[in-house]
């Protein structure tokens, strides 16, 4: 089959691999409809995440059709069209029978890089580092889906696939990081990073009864689709104002109730913070730029939260604990449990609240991953969500 | 608080089932007098913080001492040992770093075992390029023999303060006061110690260890476990042809729902026991396995210690074999990916099927 493979930091190729096969008995082969690339899978892209290796598959937002199933496997049947949650899930551990479902103690065979790196180890995710398990991605014509009764949930016939498609990981990730804000009556919520993600917490909040939603960011294009998609009602482009003085004047000098950061470990930031930040990064002495989290914490009300849905890799620099401790501020984060959230959104999703396909702006062939990623990576072309079909 | 963490507290042969006779060897009392561990558990913790042998003291300032030299005045301390100044000033800085490092760890650790074994790994170091460079005509050979004769008496207090330092270790456990220690061996041997959550009742999980044929199921280095007679079993180790393992072992307690342990009889190449423990875990989290391997190679004290460093990689794959085991009991099979379905690096691509084993 065709395959989008990372070569290198900043190199990938679509190429001829072997097709996938039942491995474990509860696995299922899915043959894939569409796939996307996520903001996270820049990471990789750029050359962040460590243990990466030559040839590994990418991709782990994906659907399809089920092609054939393990001997395990009793609910799904071949010709079942379902969307695959990016975390690999047994649902027999402690963490998945107490909806953790990214922390599953059994998906991820690597473990014990996991646990060097990060001190526990999460769960296995699909097409992301050797570390978290060495799993082939779904930007593939196939793949190999295991835990296939746990994980992998039926969409109905009559949803497109760019409806559903998002249920893998932005949707869900966007929703839990408003979730996290624990969002009462007359709350100002803020967003930073008006990316897929961004969006869609943007867009949670709101369903979720923020009374105001701010959004920040410094993309022209991504700003005005938050304000007229998402439904943001105010936007600040950090590159034109002070972020934390417009905040203030937009709270009554409060800060927001809650922050969301939804922006990661590639954080931009202007002036000395961000040249200081890139020179550190780039000489591999901090993993991670944390500019947008040093911000929100910064800008939080006091005693607010703190919702960290950007994925981070390490061990950062001038982390501001300070502000953290002496204001009682909360900070809730994980990768998405993903499980936990299919079928309440699909609810949403056939309820007509909300159309996930509005971050769509490019469609591609899966030969042509590598631009995509491209013009994904440069935020070109008015670039925010790309979905390849094989 | 350690309150959950029981064990036959402050017993130092709690963990070994037979192992009182290899205790109670002279080399296992402490230094200080006949005060077994067994009777005074509150006396630990002064004895690690406060008392620290003077040889031991002296020998951390040595190691500064020297340090300091090879690395800001490498090329008089290459004329001093005899060797040719122009050469080696970057492997003499090189070790004058790891001298510091083993001094700075003596000087500052309240039980800084690892740092005078550091030493003597040292000090072998030193032999040993000393050694290479007496064949080199440039070098000074009476200087280099005066000074492999230092090494050697600095090496023989090392070896002597290094192998006094590990008889006082302390079994592992929560003694009566609350503290908590990790297991050090006492006899010389490299024990493991990995622990594990499994989400089945301690009867599932007891009598899944009690057939200990199903070891070679998710113990990686194990090829096969065969019963031969109600207590015994007959191991095989993996390795290549003809230089696998083989050895019988014997379960010597087995109290159910609570522990199982075993020791190699007729000792082979490796002497070792093994002992698993199963309790609930509190708030109906399962059960905690707690499984204690011993191993004790041929090669004496200081050949065991040398082992220690490189016990990390063993650790890490009985935390391996553990995971295994809770894919197994938990899920029914091993958990594969892509990449791990195969042995040896695989990229995250599905591998062929000549790749797969069997």
């Amino acid at each position: 089959m065709r395959a989008n493979c990372w070569e290198a930091p900043k190199h990938l190729k679509v190429q001829d691999v072997p097709d996938p096969k039942i491995l474990n008995q509860s696995d299922a082969i899915v043959r894939i409809t569409s796939t996307a690339i996520c903001g996270s899978d820049l990471h990789l892209f750029n050359g962040f995440m460590p243990t990466m290796e030559r040839g590994d598959i990418l991709g782990h937002e994906f659907m399809g059709e089920v092609m054939e199933v393990g001997k395990n496997v009793k609910k799904l049947k071949v010709g079942d069209r379902v969307v695959v949650p990016f975390p690999i899930a047994c649902g027999e551990c402690w963490s998945c029978k107490n909806d953790l479902w990214s922390l599953c103690e059994n998906s991820n065979p690597n473990a014990w890089i996991a646990e060097k790196m990060l001190g526990h180890l999460p769960a296995g995710v699909f097409g992301y580092s050797h570390m978290l398990g060495g799993f082939a991605g779904g930007q593939a014509e196939f793949a190999r889906v295991p835990f296939a009764d746990v994980g992998p949930m039926k969409v109905p016939e009559d949803l497109p696939d760019d409806k559903v498609l998002f249920l893998t990981d932005i949707f869900p990730t966007g929703y839990m990081g408003a979730e996290m804000c624990d969002i009462k009556a007359g709350d100002t919520i803020a967003v930073w990073g008006c990316g897929p993600v961004g969006q869609f917490a943007i867009a949670s909040a709101k369903l979720l009864g923020a009374e105001r939603v701010i959004a920040i960011d410094r993309v022209p294009f991504r700003l005005k689709i938050a304000r007229e998609r998402a439904g943001a009602d105010v936007t600040i482009n950090y590159e034109e104002t002070n972020v934390r003085e417009a905040l203030k004047e937009l709270t009554g000098g409060r800060g927001p109730d809650a922050c969301i950061d939804a922006v990661g470990l590639e954080a931009h930031a202007p002036g000395v913070q961000g040249f200081y930040d890139k020179a550190k990064q780039s000489m591999r002495q901090e993993s991670d730029r944390i500019s947008a989290l040093r911000q929100a914490i910064m800008a939080c009300r006091n005693g607010g939260i703190i919702s960290i849905v950007g994925v981070y890799g390490g061990f950062d620099d001038k982390f501001p604990l300070g502000s953290v401790m002496n204001r009682s501020l909360t900070i809730k984060t994980g990768q998405c449990h993903v499980h936990r959230y299919l079928k309440p959104l699909m609810e949403h999703i056939q309820r007509g609240d909300i159309d996930p396909s509005f971050v769509i702006t490019h469609r591609m062939k899966l030969e042509d991953a590598p631009v995509g990623f491209d013009i994904f990576n440069h935020k070109e072309d008015d670039c925010l969500k790309v979905v390849l079909n094989p | 608080m350690g309150t959950e963490i029981t064990r036959d507290t402050g017993q130092a042969g709690a963990w070994e089932p037979r192992s009182t006779s290899r205790r109670d060897k002279p080399t296992t009392r402490r230094s200080g007098g006949e005060t077994s561990t067994k009777d005074a558990p509150s006396h630990y913790s002064e004895t690690q913080s406060t008392e620290k042998d003077p040889v031991t003291q002296a020998l951390g300032w040595f190691s500064i001492g020297l340090g300091v030299a090879e690395l800001f005045a490498p090329r008089a301390t290459a004329r001093v040992i005899g060797l040719n100044e122009d050469e080696h000033t970057t492997l003499l800085r090189t070790y004058g770093l790891r001298e510091i490092a083993a001094g700075v760890g003596i000087l500052t650790r309240p039980k800084p075992t690892y740092w005078m074994w550091n030493r003597v790994l040292g000090d072998a170091i030193d032999l040993a390029s000393l050694g290479k460079a007496m064949r080199s005509p440039e070098n000074n050979k009476t200087r280099l023999t005066g000074a492999s004769l230092a090494v050697l008496g600095v090496m023989a207090l090392d070896v002597i303060c290094s192998v006094s330092l590990t008889s006082e270790a302390l079994p592992e456990g929560t003694r009566d006061d609350g503290s908590f220690t990790l297991a050090e061996s006492s006899d010389g041997s490299v024990p493991l110690v990995s622990v594990i959550t499994v989400n089945k009742p301690v009867e599932e999980v007891y009598q899944f260890w009690k057939n200990p044929e199903n070891f070679s199921r998710f113990m990686d280095q194990i090829d096969s476990v065969r019963i031969t007679s109600g207590r015994r079993a007959h191991w095989k180790v993996k390795g290549p042809p003809g230089l696998g393992i083989e050895f019988d072992a014997e379960i010597v307690t087995d109290t159910p729902n609570e522990l199982i342990s075993w020791e190699s009889v007729d000792s082979a190449e490796i002497e070792n026991s093994g002992t698993v423990r199963f309790r609930p875990a509190a708030g109906n989290r399962g059960t905690e396995i707690e499984l204690q391997m011993n191993f004790k190679p041929k090669g004496g004290a200081v050949g065991q210690r040398i082992a220690k460093y490189f016990s990390a990689i063993p650790k890490t794959q009985m935390m391996n074999d553990l995971r295994r085991f809770k894919q197994i009991i938990e899920l029914g099979e091993i958990v594969k990916s892509d990449a791990t379905a195969v042995k040896g690096m695989h990229a995250a691509q599905p591998p062929q099927y000549s790749e797969l084993e069997g």
